[in-house]
């Protein structure tokens, strides 16, 4: 067969190819055939492809508030703005869908809309559909909202208290789930235990971040009763079933596809599911295909999180620093609604609570709660980050303590390497490892004994370096099952077992022998098409190239499971081994057909460089394509009993998966990776700044199937991690604000901020899966955040260390609280710490005109028009209240306020405060201030004011840094305008400030 | 600056990697969104539409700009490069994108078009720099998947083969 060469020629050298001929594709690092499309712009992503002819946009109003009931929409001038066919609010979604289901048993709904109430900031409120984005984000902003704003809670602790604001009627107070667990015999455990160590920690709320964000077209048919959806969902596809049924159609009417290509997801893509409900209605009503993309700013605000995590971790502990039991005391935060599939996040790590030590003795108070936060959902990690937090905190502490080297007391307590496969306290079976060589290899390969002297040698030198280890066992291919731990062992007999990790691979051969892979497993850019191909050329003897390789999901046409997707690491040990299979069950009957066809054994068959041939006489030969097209051509040339060879699908599940059993022992997932990561970090004494000096990641993920993407995947999983621990946190302020809803507030790192690791790797394969190798993308996110966190407490000698470790709280440890500020200031505003977003100033400013006049023209609505920047009208309800329409830009966001104003206390023409409150598309705010007048020896007016506001909403997400001076820019408008009006006048020191007080009363929010 | 209604579309003509094009657009239409649905030239993605994240990074008349900072009327005249011209021929990757290819300088490529423009444009104009100038450049991008280590690898190979070093065989990640 003539050699042929599909694809594209590159410039320079191509990639490696095998070293040895005959030798397997798999553990080489060819180049990956995703990439020549992607580098030259042809890429297939959900934004890119074309809709049909009629589509319409869909824009979405979302809550200001974290907690508010909704009194009125009006929708009557968004639906005659131009080009607009449908604005559909909450209760609207509620006719046109069911509720989602939510994943505790409790009389709790959970509408993808606001329906009567908003609990978090970015809530969708209402949708708004027409001809095109910009026209739907027109009538977005001509939606008229009226809300009552209730109290809210954000913090996970504070939601257990019996006096917080309660956000669903249908749970106990904001908790969701209260399970408590035992294992072994901790209380013995405690009793006798020399030392009782402990510590109280909480995990933020981060993301991964992909820099595609969500994006779906829905289209549904009336005729059949059918939906079809394209989305960039990554599933798992168990929430088709939660789809089809909020749709409330058979799951074989909705049909959902994925794109192509994906622009990341690391988990967060499977929180694009509620909005293809919405998007899904929205087309319903409307009768039209709808189409919607996210911005950055609903999908840092709303798309989903990683859970935060309140726990206290208790262990105890021998003189030695063995430990005897752990105690876990966990406040899972899941936001708002309880979505599907959480509260995973908590029990995706459940067989795993006691790391990679052998700790027999095991006590669990696992609660759930709700706050007024976006919903939760997945998230590189799953879990494996807030565990580990608490643990390897633990475990660091117990080393200072005890005064032993931490090293010491992790090496003490590691399960032992002839302990595999090992069953831990709660039920995980740990598949395979060398925990111990793992340790040896990493420090002697990664150089600790020289980092220990770069530590003394900084130190000596006055210095903040400090050493950072730890040591995690990386869960992957979860079980579908142990999310049903949340229920008691009575609930789960009730409710049928749940089990499994059902994956999904299909090979085809065509009329001309060429092999076609499908697998239902939804990559999101770590290049599963290139390693299939290497998979399932190594079988059929063929080159990668020969392969081609589909990873599309269409739910009408393809073969696939609830467990299909891309999650839980579960592509290399699940998915990579279904492909594997599937190619060696076809290439079992190639083998026969062969056989007959070159009149040899079955057994003397191989498949070797393109052909199918006899082991003892590689002359006696055949092309594979040959071989392989002949099922369609001459089925009946066949030997009897092989059926056909076109198309095989194979579905693996491992049979290790077994639902949790009556003692809530749950083998929560099949592989279990093991890390070793050490570090040394400098904190700068005067900025507190934290710079890695040296990361060392130790790896075992079995077989390595290809080693430049086992290295790319820790290496990505690096920088998400060195972010969360780092720099990275969705702030909230305490009245629920979101704070960083851009990505200058919400910041990533870049190339100046991410070091590269020393990666290294030993292979201890899996027993469990077909290739042996087990999932390793998302270790890194688990194990370095508390490395470095480990490392920056061993630096600054702190007990407790805070994530992400910004310098303003490294600040609090090393130098106590920042002190009050001086008591008299002039600064206009003022951004408090924890997240308080409330501004405060006083200050004082002079004018030409005298007292008598100040006061007029502030009661005067037409000289406050006309002073007010973007003022459109001040109405006077009455000789205290005032009503005014203004449009102020802060940054990026310009938009138009209903500000409402009144007057209290006056003391004419002395002093006055003023209340108010603004409302509009883009935030609210509400102030109060006090202002004095007093003469000056030259017949002016010294005005005094104070005030204190609050601003929420899209202003306070995305202007939080620029309030300061953007409110200075706007102030200092007022300022010339009153002057001018008053007759000249300069401003004294600090006059500038003056009129933020009157923004806040008549300009309203920012 | 002539002024232009808000309320009418306008004509737009611009020089797209080379060959003359032309698109309706309202004032207020963003370049990304012109680009990719008003021409088809989707290669040029969207990430933040507040000019952060860099992947929709193209070069106008000489000069980089994020498009989705840009309108599209402003480049009514201008020469408009974006990733779709960067490869010499239909079946051919430039040197950069081969290195990017070799070193595994991309996993879901949603950032990768703006970091090869901004590339292509700075190794144009500073053909031997150091690997600072290279971090530096590459601090206007955020890339989620790689870690960014592989793509200073494939930049500074790329570097060095236009400055007439020979290419390096392969490296793994």
């Amino acid at each position: 067969m003539p050699e042929k060469r599909y694809g594209m020629v590159e410039a320079t050298s191509s990639a490696k190819g095998r070293p040895d001929p005959g030798s397997p594709w798999v553990g080489q690092s060819i180049a990956r055939v995703e990439d020549a499309t992607l580098l030259t712009g042809r890429g297939r992503f959900m934004d890119d492809i074309g809709v049909h002819p009629g589509t319409l946009h869909a824009a979405f109003l979302r809550s200001p508030h974290a907690h508010a009931d909704i009194v009125s929409i009006d929708v009557s001038q968004a639906m005659s703005s131009r080009g607009v066919v449908a604005v559909l609010h909450g209760e609207d979604i509620k006719a046109l869908t069911s509720s989602l289901v939510v994943g505790v048993k409790a009389p709790v709904e959970c509408w993808p809309m606001a329906v009567g109430r908003a609990r978090y900031v970015g809530e969708p409120v209402a949708i708004a559909v027409a001809a095109d984005r910009y026209r739907a984000e027109d009538a977005v902003d001509l939606i008229d909202v009226r809300y009552n704003v209730r109290p809210a809670v954000v913090d996970p602790r504070a939601a257990v208290k019996p006096e917080a604001p309660v956000l669903h009627d249908g749970f106990g107070g904001n908790v969701a789930s209260d399970r408590s667990f035992r294992y072994g015999d901790p209380e013995s455990a405690f009793a006798s235990a020399p030392h009782r160590i402990s510590i109280d920690v909480s995990y933020p709320r981060n993301s991964c971040t992909p820099i595609e964000t969500y994006g779906v077209v829905a289209d549904y048919n009336p005729g059949d009763d059918a939906y079809d959806v394209l989305a960039n969902f990554q599933g798992p596809f168990s929430i088709h079933a939660v789809l089809s049924r909020a749709l409330r159609v058979p799951g074989n009417r909705l049909r959902l596809r994925t794109p192509p290509d994906s622009g990341g997801s690391f988990g967060v893509k499977q929180g694009v599911f509620p909005y293809i409900v919405l998007i899904a209605a929205a087309a319903k009503a409307t009768g039209r295909p709808v189409k919607w993309i996210e911005d950055r700013l609903e999908h840092l605000t709303a798309s989903v999180s990683a859970t935060n995590r309140a726990v206290s971790l208790v262990a105890a502990v021998a003189e030695d620093g063995r430990i005897l039991a752990l105690d876990w005391d966990q406040i899972e935060d899941c936001g708002a609604h309880l979505r599907a599939p959480e509260p995973a996040t908590l029990y995706r790590m459940h067989g795993n609570l006691t790391g990679a030590y052998d700790i027999r003795h095991l006590k669990i108070r696992n609660r759930v709660v709700v706050t007024n936060k976006t919903p939760t959902g997945l998230n590189r990690g799953f879990g494996g980050p807030q565990v580990y937090f608490a643990l390897e905190r633990l475990v660091q502490r117990i080393a200072v303590e005890l005064n032993l080297d931490p090293l010491d007391v992790i090496t003490r307590n590691l399960v032992l390497a002839d302990a595999f496969p090992y069953k831990t306290a709660s039920g995980a079976l740990l598949d395979s490892g060398n925990y111990q060589e793992a340790l040896r290899r990493g420090a002697q390969e990664g150089g600790l004994a020289e980092l220990k002297a770069r530590r003394q040698a900084a130190r000596a030198e006055g210095r903040l370096y400090g050493i950072g280890y730890t040591a995690v066992v990386e869960p992957s291919v979860s079980n579908m099952g142990y999310i049903t731990t949340v229920l008691t062992p009575a609930e789960r007999r009730k409710a049928g077992p749940k089990n499994g990790a059902q994956a999904t691979a299909t090979i085809a051969i065509d009329p001309v022998g060429s092999v076609s892979v499908h697998v239902a497993s939804v990559p999101q850019g770590q290049g599963h098409r290139t390693v299939l191909s290497q998979v399932v050329a190594d079988v059929f003897g063929l080159k990668p190239s020969d392969i081609r390789v589909n990873t599309e999901i269409d739910t009408a046409k393809d073969a696939w499971s609830i467990a299909s997707g891309n999650y839980a690491s579960r592509f290399a040990p699940a998915v990579a081994g279904t492909a594997k299979l599937a190619a060696e069950r076809i290439a079992g009957r190639l083998r026969r057909v062969a056989a007959s066809q070159l009149n040899t054994e079955t057994d003397d068959i191989a498949f070797v460089d393109g052909h199918v041939g006899s082991k003892r006489n590689p002359d006696n030969r055949i092309s594979f394509s040959r071989i392989a097209a002949l099922s369609h051509w001459s089925p009946a040339a066949l030997p009897d009993g092989v059926g056909h060879t076109i198309r095989e699908t194979v579905f693996w599940t491992p049979p290790e998966l077994t639902a949790p059993d009556e003692d809530d022992q749950i083998n929560s997932s099949l592989c279990h990776g093991f890390i070793f990561d050490f570090c040394g970090v400098e904190v700068d004494r005067t900025t507190l700044q934290t710079r890695i000096d040296r990361y060392v990641t130790m790896h075992d993920c079995g077989t390595i199937l290809h080693p430049a993407m086992v290295d790319g995947q820790v290496r990505g999983g690096f920088a998400q991690a060195l972010g969360a621990a780092l720099y990275e946190e969705y702030a909230y302020a305490e009245d629920g604000s979101f704070l960083t809803g851009t990505l200058a507030d919400y910041l990533l790192p870049t190339v100046a901020e991410v070091p590269t690791p020393i990666i290294l790797h030993m292979e201890t394969p899996s027993p469990f899966t077909p290739l042996g190798s087990k999932g390793v993308g998302e270790g890194n996110c688990m194990s370095t955040p508390v490395c470095i966190a480990n490392a920056v407490a061993d630096a600054i000698g702190a007990k407790d260390v805070v994530l992400p470790l910004v310098p303003a709280k490294l600040a609090e440890i090393v130098r106590g609280a920042e002190p009050a500020p001086p008591a008299r200031r002039t600064s206009s505003t003022q951004a408090k710490r924890g997240g308080d977003r409330k501004l405060r100033g006083e200050g004082e400013a002079v004018v030409k005109a005298n007292a008598q006049q100040v006061w007029d023209m502030l009661l005067d609505p037409n000289t406050l028009a006309a002073v007010i920047p973007g003022c459109h009208g001040v109405e006077k309800i009455s000789g205290t209240h005032f009503r005014a329409d203004v449009t102020l830009g802060i940054g990026p966001v310009k938009g138009r306020y209903r500000a409402e104003v009144k007057l209290s206390d006056l003391d004419p023409p002395k002093a006055v405060t003023l209340t108010g409150s603004a409302e509009g598309g883009l935030g609210f705010g509400n102030g109060e201030g006090r202002i004095t007048l007093g003469p000056t020896p030259d017949g002016g007016t010294t005005i005094h004011y104070t005030y204190e506001a609050g601003i929420g909403g899209k202003v306070a997400s995305i202007g939080g840094r620029l309030l300061d001076g953007a409110t200075r820019v706007i102030i200092g408008q007022f300022f010339v305008s009153l002057a001018r009006q008053a007759g000249g006048g300069e401003p004294a020191s600090g006059g500038l400030s003056w009129f933020a007080r009157l923004r806040r009363w008549f300009g309203g929010a920012p | 600056m002539s002024r232009l209604p808000a309320d009418q579309h306008h004509a737009v003509r611009l020089m797209l990697n080379g060959k003359p094009c032309s698109g309706d657009a309202e004032p207020r239409m963003l370049l990304t969104d012109f680009l990719r649905h008003e021409i088809g030239a989707t290669g040029t993605h969207v990430g933040c539409e507040h000019g952060v994240c860099g992947a929709c990074t193209v070069e106008i008349d000489g000069k980089l700009a994020r498009a989705c900072l840009t309108l599209a009327v402003q480049v009514d005249g201008c020469a408009v490069r974006t990733v779709e011209g960067l490869a010499p021929a239909p079946d051919r990757l430039g040197l950069l994108q081969a290195a990017f290819k070799r070193n595994h300088a991309l996993q879901c490529g949603f950032c990768t078009a703006g970091i090869l423009m901004s590339l292509d444009h700075f190794l144009r104009e500073v053909p031997k720099p150091s690997e600072q100038e290279v971090r530096d450049l590459l601090t206007g991008h955020l890339c989620r998947c790689t870690g960014y280590t592989p793509i200073l690898r494939a930049a500074m190979e790329a570097a060095a083969e236009l400055a007439g070093e020979p290419a390096k065989e392969k490296s793994d990640a």
